[in-house]
């Protein structure tokens, strides 16, 4: 087990630049997730952890340790690849001691971690077979297994659940969490799928456009997102934007949107009057309510149950608007529904997409 | 929760800190050797080869070409002097020359372009699948394991009117007055190599182009059925686009493969009756193995390979040009 | 509907049967006059199989002539060459498939422009650069010549099939603890068997055939190819067509087994390599 430092790390592809400068501190036995939307570096970053591309600047430790110039079988590492890579001339005994092997470890020793493995992982009855005889989820329990024999220092995992199907998924997800409680091991995982990240990790690293966008833990993303691209890629259904203007007047702080009406903000920001923002509000948190003051009139578009819940997918001022609720009645709702905003759960951000900060003077409870 | 800004100052001034302690000197010294190797690695892998192709091909080719500026006599120990463009000149006003250019247009256009077309169609025919395709497959690309030189023995034999069926055959359908042997009439000998040719070399065609039609996803088939494409639209909307890069890649190596190819020419014909049969291959080998004149044929060889280049340089910005328009 | 798909069917099998015919006529007629005995050549010309078999043409070619060392040298000339150009090539059709290096492009051309130009030009230099090392009138020296000029499409060959093969394989590997070189040798050559078997062949089959080098470079009967070798048997005996038949109906077993054995591996190859277009 081990702790990773990642130090303002570069990487060029030619002239392209994937990663601008990524500090990162993994702390020994932490569960780390990087997410993102594809193309967003995280997969290039992880792969740079491994060694298996080179780091264009910045410096990475493992230990203390600089590895930049280490092979990836030096860096004492385990990684479990998205086609999980199974070597397809090996049964599955041999595919998960091959690295115990090149390392000659004894044979008892071998026979020991293996079985130990795959009775973590329920294979005792498919050691002998080869991967072609084996099942999506069973051949990802082979990629688990091949990583945990040799108990590396700590575990990449590159989107490893994405070719499997959602209830396979989910069952997996748990394994990995039960896994990581159980082996306490440093851990980093890559994945685009959101409800991965907020389930898995102690820390999530969210990342767009090869730069770390925000780093906390999955409420902490949940609640304060850091700018506009968290706000929007974490939470399902995805967190609703208006823009507004930012209004003081005497001890209340609001927001004018374009229509002439006015939300009312929790508490004061640092803000000038009149500051261009966006107003953003978790479908989740929006509440259906009888007219009132600051509330708002939208057309009904289209009513999706889920079994759980309802989503609405509104129209406001002819912008898509959604709402997430657990009220039936809303099956019915009308051809428009009144919609308002709790002032607690709105997020306000600035002008360049940055969660606007309160003002020190009007503390509210954020 | 960190804020965003204060927590770059934050890890900035740690990373200092982190340079402070640095220096492992041992296991630096490992890891240059490490990134030594590394990058040492894929010319390791590649010099025996490039080693190989350099002494035996590349170190002889530039030899030969400066034969075309020398006078080269096999046999001669007085040749070996330059003689700066005269083999150019003499090859100027050569008419075999022209005479084994226009043939060789002649060889190559047509045995390109059959063995396209009927290994197309066997490539189309063995994509389905039947009862008994993998013994017809290996039974129809037996030909191009037969050596070309036994190849070219083998049809001659079987155009000789003595031992082989074929003039009979001919004869008997009405083409031919008399049972008589193709390679020895000027006006037709030039087919008889390339039906040698053409045989020996469908499988090649088949093989490629069967494998480019197997890399096709089955689906877009099932798409343009459902859309109601018949099966010329299936080909022609489908099958052709994807078969384009390679018809096009594998049209130009033949091309230049078969410009080049005189086995088959010097086995059954010699290049008779009267030239006829005779391209710039076998003119250059005639040159040099029957004349010995070794500068004379390096300075054919040499016009050659130019012609040959700018002809695969067209083709390759044709194809960017197509590409590019697509 | 119906009717027209049966008739379809009918229309492909006997195209097929075409092609099948086609390929096979040159070579069974080879046959057939190998084992028509000598009183029949002429008088049975046109008859599709002699009324009367014989093997004296095989037997002659075998006891009576320098066939059987044809053959050896044949046999060893191509085996070592389909031997070391298959592992050479798939040294460097590893390395054009996996790594991006300076050079690489050159590299590629290169092999490219091999592919360009008679090896008839080559004869003359080639030859006089081998024969002060004592590598004229040698199998060796056949082995080196043959294993250069093989090596280009052999390398590209075997880099399609590479390219087939997940990079994830390697990288697990490495990760694992292996080199580069030992996840090449143990994961990645194991998957290539078949590319291997195509490469074997049709190297075999190439250096079987080759007439040109054979002939300028050895001289005697000793060192001789079986090309070499039936070449002067059409010249010195070209009015007995039955013996000259059975020895190319022995030329022909070697190449033809191992290519029987190939061929479906070869499409797979070049299926791998076809998806980059």
């Amino acid at each position: 087990m081990a702790s990773i430092d990642i130090r303002n790390v570069r990487k060029n592809f030619g002239i392209v630049s994937v990663l601008h400068g990524v500090d990162l501190s993994i702390k020994n036995g932490e569960f780390v997730v990087l997410v993102g939307p594809s193309g967003c570096g995280k997969s290039t970053l992880l792969r740079m952890i491994a060694g298996l591309e080179e780091v264009t600047e910045g410096e990475i430790r493992i230990d203390g340790k600089r590895v930049n110039e280490r092979a990836p079988k030096d860096r004492d590492i385990a990684m479990v690849f998205q086609s999980y890579a199974l070597y397809p001339h090996m049964n599955v005994a041999e595919n998960m001691s091959y690295g115990l092997r090149i390392r000659k470890a004894a044979r008892e020793k071998i026979t020991a971690a293996v079985s130990n493995a795959a009775r973590k992982l329920e294979l005792q009855p498919l050691l002998a077979r080869r991967p072609k005889a084996l099942s999506g989820g069973q051949r990802q329990r082979v990629a688990m297994g091949r990583a945990i024999v040799r108990q590396p220092k700590a575990f990449l995992f590159d989107e490893p659940l994405s070719n499997l199907d959602a209830r396979l998924r989910e069952q997996m997800r748990a394994e990995i969490k039960k896994l990581h409680r159980d082996l306490g091991a440093t851990s980093i995982y890559v994945t685009h799928d959101q409800i991965e990240a907020m389930t898995l990790a102690d820390r999530i690293v969210a990342m767009h456009e090869g730069v770390v966008q925000q780093v906390g833990s999955p409420l902490e993303l949940y609640d304060r997102p850091a700018n506009l691209f968290v706000a929007g890629f974490i939470g399902s259904p995805a967190m609703n934007f208006l823009s507004a203007r930012y209004e003081v007047s005497g001890e209340t702080a609001g927001a004018r949107l374009p229509d002439g009406t006015l939300i009312a903000l929790s508490s004061a920001y640092q803000l000038e009057e009149g500051a261009a923002v966006t107003l953003g509000i978790r479908p989740e948190h929006v509440e259906m309510s009888p007219a009132s003051e600051g509330s708002l009139r939208a057309t009904v578009d289209l009513i999706e149950p889920t079994g759980f819940g309802i989503i609405l997918h509104l129209g406001l001022h002819g912008l898509p608007f959604n709402v997430f609720t657990l009220d039936r009645a809303a099956l019915t709702a009308g051809p428009t529904v009144t919609v308002a905003f709790p002032p607690q759960h709105l997020h306000l951000f600035d002008e360049t997409g940055k969660r606007a900060l309160e003002s020190s003077l009007q503390k509210g409870k954020g | 929760m960190v804020d965003w800004k204060d927590g770059q100052l934050e890890r900035k001034r740690q990373l200092k800190v982190f340079d402070a302690t640095a220096g492992f000197p041992e296991s630096r010294r490992q890891s240059l050797v490490d990134r030594i190797t590394r990058h040492a690695e894929p010319y390791l892998y590649t010099a025996p080869a490039l080693i190989l192709i350099v002494t035996i091909m590349l170190a002889p080719l530039v030899l030969g070409l400066s034969y075309a500026f020398r006078d080269v006599h096999l046999l001669n120990p007085f040749s070996g002097g330059y003689v700066g463009l005269d083999h150019f000149r003499t090859l100027y006003d050569d008419d075999n020359f022209y005479r084994a250019l226009r043939n060789t247009l002649w060889w190559t256009g047509a045995s390109v372009f059959l063995q396209f077309v009927f290994g197309l169609i066997l490539a189309l025919l063995l994509d389905r699948p039947f009862a008994g395709r993998a013994v017809a497959q290996a039974l129809v690309f037996l030909p191009w394991a037969v050596p070309t030189f036994l190849t070219g023995l083998n049809w001659a034999w079987l155009f000789n009117p003595v031992i082989g069926p074929l003039p009979h055959w001919l004869y008997a359908l009405g083409l031919m007055s008399e049972p008589a042997n193709i390679l020895s009439n000027p006006q037709f000998a030039m087919w008889g190599p390339i039906i040698a040719n053409v045989w020996w070399g469908i499988p090649f065609f088949a093989i490629t182009l069967l494998a480019a039609l197997q890399a096709i996803p089955r689906d877009l088939y099932e798409a343009a059925a459902i859309d109601g494409a018949g099966a010329i639209r299936r080909f022609t909307s489908i099958t052709l686009p994807f078969l384009a890069p390679t018809i096009a890649i594998t049209v130009l190596l033949r091309t230049v493969w078969i410009s080049n190819f005189a086995d088959l020419i010097i086995v059954m014909t010699s290049g008779g009756p009267a030239d006829r049969t005779q391209i710039v291959a076998s003119y250059i080998f005639t040159q040099a193995f029957r004349a010995l004149d070794f500068g004379y044929a390096s300075a054919i060889a040499l016009v050659l390979l130019v012609l040959l280049l700018a002809y695969s340089m067209l083709i390759v910005m044709l194809r960017q040009v197509l590409m590019d328009r697509a | 509907m119906n009717s027209y798909s049966i008739f379809g069917t009918a229309l492909h099998r006997l195209a097929i049967l075409c092609y099948v015919v086609f390929a096979l006529f040159p070579l069974f007629w080879l046959l057939k006059v190998s084992v028509t005995p000598n009183d029949l050549l002429y008088s049975e010309g046109v008859r599709m199989w002699p009324s009367r078999m014989s093997f004296e043409h095989f037997r002659f070619v075998l006891v009576h002539s320098a066939f059987p060392v044809f053959f050896r040298n044949s046999m060893i000339v191509a085996g070592a060459t389909a031997v070391i150009v298959t592992l050479l090539a798939s040294l460097s059709g590893y390395a054009l498939s996996r790594f991006t290096f300076r050079g690489k492009y050159w590299l590629v051309a290169l092999m490219l422009l091999t592919q360009m130009f008679p090896l008839v030009m080559l004869v003359a230099p080639i030859f006089k650069m081998l024969s002060p090392l004592g590598l004229t009138n040698s199998l060796t020296g056949l082995v080196v010549v043959y294993t250069a000029f093989n090596i280009p499409f052999a390398t590209f060959l075997m880099q399609s099939f590479f390219d087939g093969i997940p990079k994830e394989l390697e990288e697990a590997a490495k990760i694992d603890g292996a080199t580069q070189f030992m996840a090449f040798r143990q994961i990645i050559l194991p998957l290539t068997l078949p590319g291997i078997a195509a490469t074997l062949g049709f190297v075999f089959t190439a250096a079987w055939s080759e007439l040109l080098f054979a002939l300028m470079l050895i001289s005697g009967n000793s060192a001789a190819t079986f090309p070499v070798g039936l070449l002067t048997f059409v010249s010195k005996f070209s009015v007995d067509f039955g013996q000259m038949m059975a020895a190319g109906v022995l030329a022909l077993i070697p190449a033809c087994l191992f290519f029987l054995f190939i061929q479906r591996y070869l499409v797979q190859g070049l299926t791998a390599g076809a998806v980059k277009g």
